[in-house]
This record gives structure tokens, C-alpha cells and sequence, in this order.
């Protein structure tokens, strides 16, 4: 596998040659901003956009998916039996264009989560039915990523190609072998030579000092940081502003947690069970009989988002369960952050931060 | 292509496969073959998977029920693997919208099943030991009947087998049958309390500790399993550390809101730990290492 150039004039037909065989999402401007959705016109990819308000996490685990579904028959002593269908809906092949590193190191989690331990199909199906053609950041998207900071600013091996944008072409890497095919299958390429790789080098060692550090503590120093402040004071206070709204978890290209529902049709003998994206920040995600309530406070909520997100989601899965991308910052109207949780943690567990 | 670093997960009844597919979520449809009222809110059901396929758990172990339509839900397993055969029971509680529909169902209903799922106790770890179960409330018939059946139909493998069971009045005490049993054998030490007497009751009256009063153990020997809800466990392991045990002597089992029984929906986390996975039995060695356990 190798790098190719694509030149910037040839992105369209590249996309209107998938178009007959694919169903092509990307990042398209819409009224509330960015979002990722169905391209019917090469023109319509904003290739060069800042963030997205949701995460591709859509297309792998929808907002709200069915499981299976059932046909019940009650017998002339009135006992009902059932007969249970998986839903597999057949998922389009489809390409993802633009997927920032960030969302790609979401990704990489999604296929632990799901692939591992018991095996979901639902998840590895989708997943294996789309390619993602990443697209390399050069600038920050805006004042709230912090992708320098959990490491998420290069692209993690999850893609099939990856787009690194040059003055008159893309760069492109291929990561999988289907990619490659992808590529060369639908658009005229040239192999990128010693002085194209070169260049390239110029230009992603040039964009690491473009972007900032926000935390005081590092992505590594973060799990431990927030065991020493299990007890903080910083909870309580973050609980009081907190509205329990969920935004924040929705639009966390790391958050997976579903809840579970039936649905009846009105003839009362079919219906289905579909998973649906559930939020650790409502009250009844950890209510169970007896009304007894695990997680009651907001202040417990608030605190359990973070730790998931610093520390056990890394305990669990290996890898750190935020990949800086800001999300749930623009989206929170409390202004509640990740970075700014860590460093006010970090300024009450070490109220005299060392001059140097 | 997604390959996955560990080997895959399997249990009785998931994977399913259907069609050139496999689900992880697609319940087994078993086949209620009776139904027992106990008391006034509990029923016991016994089920049986099809072709009376063994249900293959381990005490402490649960399973997810489900009716279509209506919603799903873990449930204890009652019958300890000693005595499953082609059915397995469990003792289901009205608490809500699906369990009042599940107390409902009759003989040649169907139910969805999936699992068993989670760790149970590691119940031969416990050979050559004293065995002290004390269940609060429903927890006698699911998980601890489980663990003290398989004790039973292996008695010379255990040492004593002390049975400490606490309920809220006497119309609440489950499987008086199997009680009236145990009183009977001189090789299990059974000692019932309940908070509000009624008439005609004659035995001790107070909260599950009381009965702590009455016993001795051999601190060196000894293996507790309580199980019961959360504020009981505070009580219950000061009794027990009272008497010489040591936390990782003490086996508890933790209930949590579940949806998916496999580890992904995120709802049973105890800080970082699956209960569905990991749990829902855990040593109060390991509670205390997690905040949010207790
Ligand atoms: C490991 C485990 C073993 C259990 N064993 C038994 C048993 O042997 N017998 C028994 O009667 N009950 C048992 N339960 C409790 C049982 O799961 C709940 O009573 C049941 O989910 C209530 O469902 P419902 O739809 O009737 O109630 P709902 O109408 O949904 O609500 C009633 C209450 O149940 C809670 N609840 C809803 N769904 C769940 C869920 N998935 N998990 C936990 N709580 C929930 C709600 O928060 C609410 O407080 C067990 C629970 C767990 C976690
Ligand atoms: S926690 Fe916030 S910044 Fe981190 S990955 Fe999720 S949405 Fe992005
Ligand atoms: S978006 Fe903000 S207010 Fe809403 S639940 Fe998340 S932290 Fe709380």
C-alpha cells in the first residue's frame, strides 16, 4: 500500500464515480453548521470544514436501531408464541469522505467496544460495509478541540484512505487494500514521488505548532488525577450548574451506552426491539426496582461523564475515552468542559502549582 | 476485518445465528411449563429452552427474560446447575410494567431468554470450606436457593452450611417448603427473622443481623454469601467482619439496571466494572476497591 496524488481537480469526478455504486456521506453545511450527511452533488463536500455537530458514530450505531423483529400468534387457549427475526438491514455500501483524526481514534474505540467480548454483528456489519477516507487536520476546527492534548491529532490506523490536503492535490494514503482498490478503481492517480513524500513531511511536521495545549495535566497523568479526585469538591459545583440535559453524550463520537425498547404494532401480535442512544447524564440511567438510584445526584453524573471519559474507559478498553474534539463543550449550555474539569481538578488537588 | 484481540464471547443461547447472520440480542424463545404463585407478589416460573437444552450456569448467575413487545430484564436463576436439567426456575418479583405482565403468563406461553450471563459464585472455591449464606428478602429463592442447592446435592464436599435468612413479615418468607427441610436436617443450620411479626409468629423478630447473635464461626474456614439490597450489605459485612472474616472471605451480588446483559450499553457500571461481566457477584474485597459499589 502506498501514497498517491489525486489532484484537487479530480475530487469531483472521484466522487460522482463512487455515487453509482455507493452511498457517499461527507460534511456538508447546513444551517446549524457542519454536519455529516448524504452528498447527491460532488459540491456539496466541504471538505475543508472545521467540526461536525455529530460524529460519524451515525453511520456504525444510528440514533436509533432495530434488533430484531417478532410475529406473535395466540393459539385457541389463548398462549402466545413468537417467532424472532434478527434485523440486518442490508446497509449500503457506503464511503464516508472527510473523517477528522479525532473521529477516526472514536472510531478505533467503537471497535473495541463492540467487536470485542461478545461480538456485535449489528455494529461489525455497518462497520465493515463502509470505507472512511480520512482527512488530515492542518488548523484547529476552533477554540474548543484539544486534540494535541489526547494525542488524536494524527490519524490512527482505522482508515481505508487518508487525505492530506496539498496546494493543488490531496495526498493520499491508502490503509486497507480495499482502499487502495477504491481508489484506484474509480479515479486517474499518479504515485506520489520522493518529492511529493517530502513535501508532505514539510507540511504535517508545519501544523503541529498551529495547535494548542489546553490541559495543565497530560492525557496520561489524567487517570490518576482523577483518582486523587474522586472526592473533589469540583463535582458538587459542577452538579449545580449541570441541567442533565445529555447533549454532551450524544454528540461524543466516544459515548455508546443505548437503552433498550420494544415497540408493538397496533395489531398487537408484531413489533420489533430497537436499541436507542442513552445519556449517563438522565436521571433514570442507573435506577433500578425499589427506587433505588446508583447514580442520584447530578453532581455523581457529571462526575461519572469525566471519569469514563479520563480514566475507565482506558481501564476497560485500552485506550483513552476522549479524543479531544470539543463536541460536548459547544454543545453544553453550562459551559461545563472536559479541559476545563481536568485543570479546575487539577488546580483543588494541587492548590500550590510549583513555579518554575 | 474488525478482528478483536481476545476470542469472541459465547454463552447457551448467543450467539444466534439466523440466516447468515449472528445476533447477539436475539432471545431463545423458551417455553414456560409452570407457574407457582409464592407469595402475593412472587411467582415462581420454570422454563424450558428448546429441545430442554441445559440452561449450562453457574450459581449467582443471571439471564435476561424477555416478552416481545413488553421489554426485557435480568433475573436471578434459581435452580442450581445440580438440579437443571431440561427446565430451570426462576422467582420473579411484580415490580413494574414487565413483571406484572410476566405474572401474567401460563403454562405453553413462550419467553424470550438470553444468557446466563455474568460471573457467579466460584462455588468450588468454596470445597472443604463453612458455607454461611444469608439472604434479605427474595434473594433466598434467586440466586442464593442456586448456590445452597448445589451445596446440598454435594454435601461432603463443604463443611457446615449455615443458612441465615431475613424477610419483612412472615407473608413475605419464601419457599417455606424447602425452609421446613432444612429445619429438619441436622446438616444445615437454618435460622429465620423477619421484621414484623404476625400473630401466630413464633420465631426470632428483628433485621437479618440479629440472627448473627445466635452463630459461631470458624473464622479460618469460613465462606459468607449475602445477598440482599444495598443498605443490608453495610450491616451484614459489619457482622461478618465482626466475626473474624476477612473482606475477601465475604461474596455479595450486586443489583444494577441492565439493558444488554453482554457489556456495551453501559448501564450496570460500577466506576469502570460491567456487573453484567464482571459481576454481578463480587468479594467485598473488591466492592471496597470501587467507590460506587456500596
Ligand atoms: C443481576 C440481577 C438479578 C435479578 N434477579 C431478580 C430475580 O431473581 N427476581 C426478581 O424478581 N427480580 C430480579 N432482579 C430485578 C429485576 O430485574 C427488576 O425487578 C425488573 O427489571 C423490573 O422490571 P419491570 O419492567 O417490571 O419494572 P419497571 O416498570 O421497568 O420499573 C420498576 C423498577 O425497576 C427498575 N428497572 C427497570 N429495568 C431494569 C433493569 N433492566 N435492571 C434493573 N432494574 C430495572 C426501574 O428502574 C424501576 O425502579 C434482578 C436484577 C439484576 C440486575
Ligand atoms: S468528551 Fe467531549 S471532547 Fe471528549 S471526545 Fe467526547 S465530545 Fe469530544
Ligand atoms: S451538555 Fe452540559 S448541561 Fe447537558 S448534561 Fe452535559 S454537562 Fe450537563
Amino acid at each position: 500500500m502506498s501514497l498517491y496524488i489525486l489532484s484537487k481537480e479530480q475530487l469531483g469526478e472521484f466522487v460522482e464515480k463512487l455515487q453509482a455504486k455507493f452511498r457517499v456521506v461527507g460534511p456538508v453545511r447546513t444551517e446549524y453548521g457542519y454536519a455529516f450527511d448524504d452528498i447527491t452533488k460532488p459540491e456539496q463536500l466541504e471538505l475543508n470544514y472545521s467540526t461536525t455537530i455529530l460524529p460519524p458514530k451515525k453511520y456504525f450505531l444510528p440514533q436509533r436501531e432495530v434488533l430484531f423483529e417478532f410475529e406473535s400468534e395466540t393459539d385457541d387457549k389463548g398462549l402466545r408464541s413468537y417467532e424472532v427475526r434478527p434485523i440486518f438491514q442490508e446497509v449500503e455500501p457506503t464511503v464516508i469522505f472527510g473523517v477528522h483524526t479525532c473521529d477516526m481514534h472514536g472510531i478505533t474505540l467503537y471497535d473495541r467496544v463492540f467487536a470485542e467480548g461478545y461480538r456485535d454483528e449489528h455494529y461489525v456489519e455497518r462497520r465493515e460495509n463502509t470505507y472512511i477516507i480520512g482527512m488530515e487536520c492542518l488548523t484547529p476546527c476552533d477554540d474548543a478541540s484539544f486534540c494535541k492534548d489526547m494525542g488524536t491529532l494524527s490519524a490512527p490506523q482505522v482508515y481505508d484512505l487518508h487525505m492530506t490536503p496539498m496546494n493543488d492535490h490531496y495526498m493520499v494514503d491508502t490503509g486497507t487494500e480495499r482502499g487502495e482498490k477504491l481508489l484506484l478503481d474509480h479515479v486517474y492517480v499518479e504515485m506520489a514521488r520522493k518529492e511529493d513524500i517530502q513535501q508532505l513531511g514539510q507540511v504535517l511536521s508545519s501544523k503541529w505548532p498551529r495547535f494548542k495545549m489546553r490541559l495543565k495535566v497530560t492525557r496520561d497523568q489524567t487517570p490518576s488525577l482523577l483518582t486523587l479526585g474522586y472526592k473533589a469538591k469540583l463535582w458538587e459545583e459542577l452538579g449545580e450548574k449541570c441541567l442533565a440535559c445529555g447533549s454532551c453524550t450524544n454528540v461524543c463520537p466516544t459515548c455508546f451506552c443505548f437503552d433498550v425498547q420494544d415497540e408493538m404494532d397496533i395489531n398487537m401480535t408484531d413489533g420489533e426491539r430497537s436499541r436507542v442512544w442513552d445519556s449517563c447524564q438522565l436521571r433514570e440511567f442507573a435506577l433500578v426496582a425499589g427506587g433505588h438510584n446508583f447514580r442520584d445526584t447530578k453532581a455523581s453524573r457529571v462526575r461519572h461523564r469525566v471519569m469514563r471519559k479520563g480514566k475507565y474507559i482506558k481501564q476497560v478498553h485500552g485506550i483513552t475515552g476522549c479524543v479531544g474534539c470539543g463536541r460536548c463543550e459547544r454543545a453544553c449550555l453550562v459551559n461545563i468542559t472536559i479541559p476545563g474539569t481536568i485543570n479546575n481538578l487539577h488546580d483543588e488537588m494541587h492548590p500550590e502549582p510549583e513555579k518554575a | 476485518m474488525i478482528a478483536s484481540s481476545a476470542p469472541n464471547l459465547t454463552t447457551t443461547t448467543i450467539p444466534k445465528e439466523y440466516d447468515g447472520h449472528t445476533s447477539i440480542f436475539l432471545p431463545t424463545m423458551a417455553t414456560v411449563v409452570d407457574v407457582q404463585p409464592e407469595t402475593k407478589t412472587e411467582k415462581i416460573f420454570t422454563l424450558r429452552l428448546p429441545d430442554g437444552e441445559n440452561l449450562n450456569h453457574n450459581p449467582g448467575q443471571f439471564v435476561m427474560l424477555s416478552i416481545p413487545g413488553v421489554g426485557e430484564a435480568p433475573f436471578g436463576v434459581m435452580t442450581s446447575p445440580s438440579r437443571t436439567g431440561e427446565t430451570f426456575k426462576l422467582c420473579i418479583r411484580n415490580a413494574g410494567d414487565l413483571t406484572s405482565l410476566i405474572h401474567q403468563l401460563k403454562p405453553g406461553d413462550q419467553v424470550g431468554i438470553r444468557g446466563p450471563f455474568g460471573r457467579g459464585f466460584p462455588h468450588d472455591t468454596f470445597v472443604g470450606k463453612d458455607i454461611l449464606v444469608a439472604p434479605g428478602g427474595l434473594a433466598l429463592a434467586a440466586p442464593a436457593l442456586s448456590l445452597i442447592d448445589e451445596i446440598l446435592d454435594h454435601r461432603t464436599d463443604y463443611g457446615r452450611l449455615i443458612i441465615l435468612y431475613g424477610a419483612r413479615n412472615p407473608s413475605e418468607l419464601l419457599l417455606k417448603d424447602r425452609l421446613a427441610e432444612w429445619e429438619k436436617r441436622d446438616d444445615v443450620e437454618l435460622q429465620v427473622t423477619v421484621d414484623h411479626p404476625d400473630d401466630e409468629w413464633t420465631g426470632n423478630v428483628g433485621v437479618i443481623t440479629t440472627l448473627f447473635e445466635h452463630i459461631q464461626i470458624n473464622p479460618y474456614k469460613t465462606i459468607a454469601v449475602t445477598i440482599g439490597p444495598p443498605i443490608m450489605y453495610r450491616f451484614v459485612t459489619m457482622e461478618l467482619l465482626g466475626k473474624g472474616l476477612t473482606p475477601d472471605q465475604i461474596w455479595m451480588s450486586f443489583e444494577r439496571r441492565m439493558k444488554c446483559g453482554v457489556g456495551k450499553c453501559g448501564h450496570c457500571q460500577v466506576n469502570h466494572r460491567y456487573a453484567c461481566q464482571e459481576g454481578p457477584s463480587w468479594t467485598y474485597a473488591e466492592a471496597l476497591a470501587f467507590e460506587e459499589a456500596l
